[in-house]
């Protein structure tokens, strides 16, 4: 009864596949195709030795970049704190007299970091990146807490042309109010009444 | 006098063989790892030492320096005990394995093997189903799910097939006409018995496969279903104990097929000991050929291939022949 129930969902084979001669035959084309990998070169790329390009979206160290213009992307927003599943990013905010806004001290703790890549994805300056740099091991845990210096490197990173004070509608040195890409003059609300 | 000089070389001889299979076994690792990698393309070990040589006295410090781990679930004294069981067992089994012909030492014959039993295979059979006591003992005192149900399938398995292993060497002891391994060894000076019984040998080595618990028939460990099986939660030296166990087996199967079908240590030219580590050499290559090649067997499928295939087979093996002993000119 239970065999004829597992039999149900079988295919039934052809003569041809169940007899006992196909099966050796099968049995030896498996040993004769291990066997003939036995001589064939191992694949391995020896790690230390070969370094492989890793792809660029690749996931590890994660670093702080700068706008094209070379000045700090960081916003200090607490988004990739907020959404960091492990709570490693931590920072306090701060603003500079010209308006924008800065971490006052920013701080990654890699000995929790999962690599996720969330904090990428919640940042709406591209500032936080994840980088392919994962040669990042330490002997002492402390040692994988970075500190903003640490983190903050030359470049655009990934993102090479965005620069979040050209689009959001914020006075700074940069833009005044009005001057920012796709944005229209202000108005004056005291003269546009019908 | 005599007395003492038989237990100074009876010590010296069991000295030399635990030594010896002791430094085999670590190397067998190796060779499997190696030859393992290299038939699925990869490297193996190659960092410790020329070739990874070293890479056994690496992972022996690693074992020896664990930490020991027993659940505070386990039972304590069942569990430490398991692991000796299976590594214990398997040594024993060497015991009885003729390395070669009687030699002459200061005038005095010394045979070589360190007891050579009127009953050599009921010892060997004996020995082998006391080591799944180890397995089903140590995954019964694991306290683990895991383990547990690796240990069961440990004894089921070698009720399955202790069976076919047993019936496959009657014919071998009918045509030796005797149990010592010794005499078996003797009565394949022409003929090696792989010739005459080619069923027994198949089902033989099948058999002993199953019990030494290797792929195809490492359903007690099945690393994927079951974590690693009956030795899920052991750890240090008596997870080593388990491995040891399990390449000691491997020898331990060599050394059988050696003896029973493969002429033991008879050979042209080289000497005897090297005949015989050569033929366990060729078994042991072959079964990590096997690990390299096969999948596992569905537990349906390795209980269907013991009782279905292997026993009925065997038992027709013993009367054909019985027949031919009988009435032929064997």
């Amino acid at each position: 009864m239970s065999e004829d129930k597992l039999k149900t969902d079988e295919k039934p084979l052809k003569p041809t596949e169940s007899s006992g001669w196909s099966a050796l035959k099968a049995l030896a084309e498996g040993f004769a195709t291990t066997a003939k990998h036995l001589a064939r070169k191992p694949i391995t790329e020896s790690y230390p030795e070969v370094k492989r390009q890793l792809p660029e979206r690749s996931r590890a160290r994660i670093v702080l970049t700068h706008d094209p213009d070379g000045r700090e992307r960081c916003v200090a927003c607490y988004l990739c704190s907020a959404v960091c599943p492990v709570s490693c990013i931590s920072m306090q905010s701060a603003e500079q007299p010209n308006g924008r806004r800065y971490a006052r001290w920013f701080r990654i703790n890699f000995g929790r970091c999962i690599y996720c890549g969330l904090c990428e994805e919640a940042c709406p300056t591209s500032a936080i990146q994840l980088t392919p740099d994962f040669e990042n091991i330490q002997r002492d845990i402390l040692t994988l807490v970075f500190e903003k210096k640490d983190l903050l490197v030359e470049g655009c990173g990934k993102d090479p042309s965005y620069n979040y004070y050209e689009h959001a509608g914020v006075t700074t040195d940069q833009r005044g109010k009005g001057e920012h890409a796709s944005e229209t003059p202000p108005v004056n609300v005291k003269s546009n009444l019908p | 006098m005599d007395t003492l000089l038989g237990l100074i070389v009876l010590l010296i001889k069991i000295a030399v063989m635990l030594g010896g299979l002791l430094l085999a076994a670590s190397y067998l690792v190796w060779l499997e790892r190696k030859l393992l990698a290299r038939l699925q393309i990869r490297l193996g070990p190659n960092r410790a030492g020329i070739f990874g040589l070293l890479q056994p006295i690496a992972d022996a410090i690693k074992l020896l320096t664990k930490e020991d781990i027993v659940p505070s679930a386990a039972d304590g004294f069942i569990f430490r005990l398991a692991p000796a069981v299976v590594a214990v067992t398997a040594l024993l089994m060497f015991a009885v394995v003729p390395l070669g012909p009687d030699i002459r030492v200061f005038g005095r014959a010394v045979p070589m093997v360190i007891t050579d039993l009127n009953v050599g295979l009921l010892f060997v059979f004996a020995l082998s189903s006391l080591g799944v006591y180890g397995v089903a003992l140590g995954g019964w005192a694991s306290n683990s799910k895991f383990a547990l149900l690796g240990g069961i399938r440990g004894a089921a398995q070698m009720i399955s097939y202790e069976l076919a292993l047993g019936l496959s060497l009657v014919p071998v002891v009918m045509l030796a006409g005797s149990f010592s391994l010794t005499t078996i060894v003797d009565a394949q000076a022409g003929i090696p018995f792989i010739v005459l019984q080619p069923v027994s040998f198949a089902i033989f080595v099948i058999s002993a496969m199953a019990e030494s618990k290797r792929i195809p028939f490492d359903l007690p460990e099945a690393e994927n279903e079951l974590g690693a099986g009956f030795h899920t939660e052991y750890s240090g030296m008596r997870f080593g104990l388990f491995f040891l166990g399990e390449y000691v087996h491997i020898q331990v199967l060599g050394a059988l097929t050696a003896v029973f079908f493969l002429g033991g240590w008879h050979g042209p030219l080289l000497p005897p000991v090297v005949w015989l580590m050569l033929k366990i050499f060729i078994v042991a290559v072959i079964m990590i050929w096997i690990r390299g090649t096969l999948p596992r067997l569905r537990y349906d499928q390795l209980m269907a291939l013991g009782w279905k295939v292997l026993i009925p087979a065997s038992l027709i093996n013993i009367v054909v022949t019985g027949a031919f002993i009988q009435f032929g000119t064997i």
